[in-house]
């Protein structure tokens, strides 16, 4: 039997203006797995993440994530949620060590320097600490953002176009945080274009289209294959 | 094992982010304190070399100065915020928001402070105000008006964050509130430099309570003002 879901959305819509972002989205996210989300832009996966890390609040619909629900305004820090968005969230007028302690102090955090330095080492930034983030490449402020949310510790990971301006050896860095955070008992939950280097990664897939979930699928090893074939010819189900 | 920030860290982070990122630009600082300068400069032409007339206007015209180079930090310190959306990853990981409130005033009362270091002397030389023993008085009034209106102007630049003409709105939603506080300080500032001491116990007084309330609304409302 399932332990009860880190996230669950019930019904969840979510308008901006007229524009119907979200149509009664309803999700559950469980302890151990990752949630890889696919679709077109403009399809509402980057809502759903924001509804999910409680930025965006329901129009409609319920929900619960990590013990909160959603309709009450955040606060009390992460509380073991950890949003990598496609806007970094840097102050680029401060080095990368000094973005990461600001991070970890308001969060409720002492910025130990030697935690400091295992989380600039861990996103391979340990020789630019104390570069001022302007300086930074996309991908290097990408890394940077990554370091920014594991540190952290995240029980529940959501992941909004996570290999952006990455290497490869940055994406791996992204595969590895989704399967630390999953096999310590969290979740994750990830939108991307790049189904190829998130399929092996998911659990389930969940497909969005207009604001819709139009689908849910589970993944095993055998499928994998079947699943990455469809999504590189460009078909959905 | 994790070694948790205490309330008064979380701001002095917030403060201190705030003054390094001005620092590191200075722009917004250079601009008040040239606004503020040029501004005074015009009026003492335009008063004329009556020494009187120069001692009565200076209060209200300081604070003048004061108040739009408010207005230019409270509209500066979030609209960094707005830079790679940085505020939204603050407000999704604070732990207290009350804490980024008390930082957010700090860091604009300090460059607010940053401007008079530099416009009151500049002041007491084209008014020929003889500040002399004056000065520790005038000191506290400016400490305690700039408080007041920073705390205020510090709510109301995150309430206004998200609006799209928030630039216009800033000044019209923050001005009706903070007049009865700039009176207060002007009348303070007037008391100093006309040296009748015995007005200012009163008048700082009043500054004070002003204070209090301000922060004490700011600390008590941030958290639903910087709610979706």
């Amino acid at each position: 039997m399932r332990s009860a879901p880190i996230a669950e959305l019930q019904g969840v819509s979510r308008l901006y203006g007229s524009v119907l972002a979200l149509h009664a989205v309803s999700l559950q996210v469980h302890a151990g797995e990752t949630v890889v989300l696919l679709g077109p832009n403009g399809s509402g996966k980057t809502t759903l993440l924001k509804v999910l890390a409680g930025v965006v609040a329901p129009t409609a619909g319920t929900g619960h994530v990590l013990g909160r629900d959603l309709r009450e305004p955040r606060n009390g820090g992460p509380g073991g949620l950890g949003l990598l968005a496609a806007e970094s969230y840097l102050y680029d007028d401060l080095t990368a060590r000094e973005n990461l302690a600001f991070a970890l102090t308001i969060a409720g955090r002492k910025p130990l320097p030697a935690t400091l330095g295992s989380l600039l080492e861990s996103v391979g930034l340990a020789a630019h600490g104390n570069e001022r983030v302007r300086r930074f490449s996309s991908g290097m402020r990408r890394r940077l953002a990554l370091a920014r949310v594991l540190s952290l510790d995240p029980r529940l990971l959501l992941l909004d176009e996570p290999y952006n301006s990455l290497d490869v050896e940055a994406a791996d860095l992204v595969d590895n945080a989704v399967r630390r955070v999953t096999a310590s008992g969290g979740a994750s939950v990830l939108a991307t274009h790049d189904a190829a280097r998130a399929i092996p990664l998911a659990d389930r897939i969940a497909r969005m289209d207009a604001g819709r979930l139009t689908g849910i699928e589970q993944v095993n090893n055998n499928g994998c294959d079947k699943l990455l074939d469809r999504a590189s010819s460009g078909r959905s189900s | 094992m994790v070694v948790t920030s205490s309330w008064t860290e979380q701001a002095l982070a917030v403060l201190r982010k705030d003054i390094l990122v001005e620092a590191r630009n200075r722009t917004s600082v250079n601009a008040m304190i040239f606004f503020a300068a040029t501004m005074l400069l015009i009026f003492s032409f335009a008063l004329g070399p009556n020494p009187d007339r120069l001692k009565a206007a200076a209060g209200g015209l300081l604070w003048l100065a004061f108040v739009f180079a408010g207005l230019l930090a409270f509209g500066r310190t979030y609209q960094l915020e707005l830079e790679n959306n940085a505020w939204e990853g603050v407000l999704l990981i604070a732990r207290h928001r009350s804490a980024i409130y008390l930082g957010k005033v700090l860091g604009a009362a300090a460059v607010i402070y940053a401007v008079e270091i530099v416009v009151v002397p500049l002041m007491a030389i084209l008014y020929n105000l003889g500040l002399g023993s004056n000065l520790p008085a005038l000191i506290l009034v400016t400490i305690l008006g700039t408080l007041g209106y920073a705390a205020i102007g510090a709510l109301y630049g995150a309430l206004t964050l998200s609006l799209r003409a928030r630039e216009i709105l800033l000044p019209l939603l923050l001005l009706p509130v903070v007049v009865p506080l700039l009176l207060a300080a002007v009348e303070a500032t007037n008391a100093v430099f006309t040296g009748s001491g015995g007005d200012i116990h009163l008048w700082l007084e009043v500054l004070a309570a002003f204070d209090i309330i301000f922060l004490t609304i700011g600390l008590l409302t941030f958290e639903y003002a910087v709610g979706e």
